[in-house]
């Protein structure tokens, strides 16, 4: 018998809402259906109705956990199109706040990928240590979210000298933590068992999806915007691009987990290049934008974001299009948790990357009587039995 | 000192009802529940239903397909009920207030008890929020 999970309608544990209906077939997950727009806001069409300056800030409103990428995607576009270079030490302060955000967004999707299968004591631990990503950042820019740290032409507030080794410690001693995490997920067999396998998306998917970011390199795919077209200060450090291949949710989570290796490693080459710049330089000013048009790429953490701007001389954009990355990645959900268990479903959406503020929003209803059999908490609670069903083999 | 009302005071219970938000206020909301501020220590509890709640907090704003689920959901909800808007955009719809999505605001829909501005509000503004609104229960004659 043929039954319908809808997880939604308007939050289901993704990024940005939307509405999912599994198909079922006894245990199996057999198709999934896609809704969006629960969370639309129109901020393409407010953003032509605010003036340059303030679009930084609207744009930052798109998204809670990712809200530097957008600030970051839109200036690179805005100096696209009037062809400006900017100071080398805000160039270090953009990358250092982006690469601090990729931190909180990684170590926020751990937390709840632990919740989801069951080790809920991995949810209280990353969360407790992303306070102190978030305490770095509001040490940098006086908010905990929200940074509103850029502008166009620069950034607002300048990393100071006695900041530095502050900032360079507290994100050093992030590095143990990781080191825990990493070992907590590659030697627990329990993990291994029950995301190994799971909701793999091959590479021929991945390409067919148009999937991005840590998404596309779990698949085999080696892209990162980062790398392939430098901007800000990532053509001046050094770090690598963990490629996986297996497509699982296993390797989701240890792309995860290795780049935030690479943050560290990034935000350390930043601070030392901040030290070597005089202090205070940290912005182009900008008097008039010529009518033109201009594009601009960021890798955040979840992929890459795309910004367009097309200017007509006046002090507002004519157009402004934004594309997000779950936009591509939650597709690729059609290919990855079909031919799944329903206990298996829930850390398969959630492997492209969730968002808290869904978790209880899904139903399993009996096409023959339209009665409601389980709600979002008792798929968790299935997930989290698998789990333990596991874990008590494993003691055997 | 009502049953009810003792009850009330000792564990709020809550419902937390994203309208359409950046995430953010809810991020912050999950946070004041994880160790570094832990409200659970004080009976104050994140619960799957409104039929079980004592609090709607309500975060984002309001828009055309889902801004009748919260007044079916006040409806819903057993009384006494209190709506708490949580960040700016529930408070007042911030940047989206001309939005072409964005029909009302939360208290035009519901009646909202308490308002905690910021954007997002800190963790501290939110436990401060609720720790008022328990005052003013406290303190009311009823």
């Amino acid at each position: 018998m043929k039954k319908i999970i809808p997880i939604g309608p308007y939050h289901p544990l993704q990024e940005e809402p939307e509405f999912f209906k599994l198909y079922v077939d006894g245990e199996t997950v057999v198709d999934i259906e896609i809704e969006i727009g629960y969370n639309h806001r129109g901020i393409e069409q407010i953003s032509t109705t605010k003036h340059y300056d303030q679009v930084t800030f609207a744009v930052e409103r798109i998204c809670g956990i990712c809200s530097t990428s957008h600030p970051f995607a839109y200036v690179n576009a805005v100096e696209d199109l009037l062809g400006i270079d900017i100071p080398i030490r805000a160039k270090y302060i953009r990358s250092i706040i982006g690469e601090l955000e990729r931190l909180h967004s990684h170590l926020l999707w751990l937390g709840l990928a632990g919740h989801f299968i069951g080790y809920n004591t991995v949810w209280m631990w990353s969360w407790k240590y992303r306070e102190s990503v978030c305490d770095i950042l509001e040490l940098i820019s006086g908010n905990r979210q929200h940074y509103s740290m850029f502008k166009i032409g620069g950034v607002r507030k300048d990393i100071t000298k006695e900041l530095i080794p502050q900032v360079e410690k507290m994100c050093n001693d992030l590095v143990a933590i990781f080191d825990m995490f990493k070992g907590a997920v590659m030697d627990d067999p329990v993990i291994h068992a029950r995301l190994k396998g799971v909701g793999v998306l091959t590479k021929e998917d991945a390409i067919k999806y148009c999937v991005v970011g840590p998404t596309a390199r779990a698949s085999g795919i080696d892209i990162d915007v980062r790398r392939d077209d430098p901007y800000a200060a990532y053509g001046m450090v050094e770090f690598n691009i963990p490629v996986l291949n297996n497509g699982d949710v296993f390797d989701k989570a240890v792309v995860r987990i290795l780049e935030m290796y690479e943050s560290i490693k990034i935000i350390n080459q930043c601070l030392s290049g901040l030290k070597k710049e005089p202090e205070g330089n940290i912005e182009t000013k900008v008097d008039f934008i010529q009518p033109g048009e201009g594009i601009g790429r960021h890798e955040a953490p979840r992929g890459e974001v795309f910004h367009y701007i097309r200017s007509d001389g006046s002090n507002r954009p004519v157009r402004h299009k934004i594309r997000a990355p779950s936009y591509m990645n939650v597709a690729s959900n059609k290919v990855a948790a079909v031919g799944q268990t329903i206990s298996d479903a829930a850390i398969t959406l959630a492997a492209v990357d969730p968002c808290y503020c869904c978790t209880e929003r899904t139903t399993v209803i009996n096409l023959n009587n339209k009665k409601s059999i389980l709600c979002w908490n008792d798929l968790i609670k299935l997930s989290q039995e698998k789990t333990e069903k596991l874990k008590n083999n494993y003691a055997k | 000192m009502g049953l009810i009302k003792k009850s009330l005071l000792k564990s709020l219970w809550v419902f937390h009802l994203p309208l359409s938000p950046c995430n953010n206020c809810d991020i912050e909301i999950l946070d004041t529940l994880t160790p570094k501020y832990d409200l659970e220590r004080f009976g104050i509890q994140l619960v799957g239903s409104i039929r079980h709640a004592d609090i709607l907090l309500v975060t984002g704003v309001p828009n055309y397909k889902n801004w009748q689920k919260l007044k079916y959901l006040y409806e819903q909800a057993p009384k006494p009920c209190f709506v708490v808007a949580v960040g700016t955009c529930a408070c007042g719809r911030g940047v989206f207030k001309d939005s072409y999505n964005s029909p009302a605001n939360v208290d035009e829909i519901a009646p909202v008890s308490a308002y905690i501005p910021g954007c997002p509000p800190k963790p501290e503004a939110i436990i401060d929020g609720i720790v008022k609104l328990i005052n003013i229960l406290k303190n009311a004659k009823k």
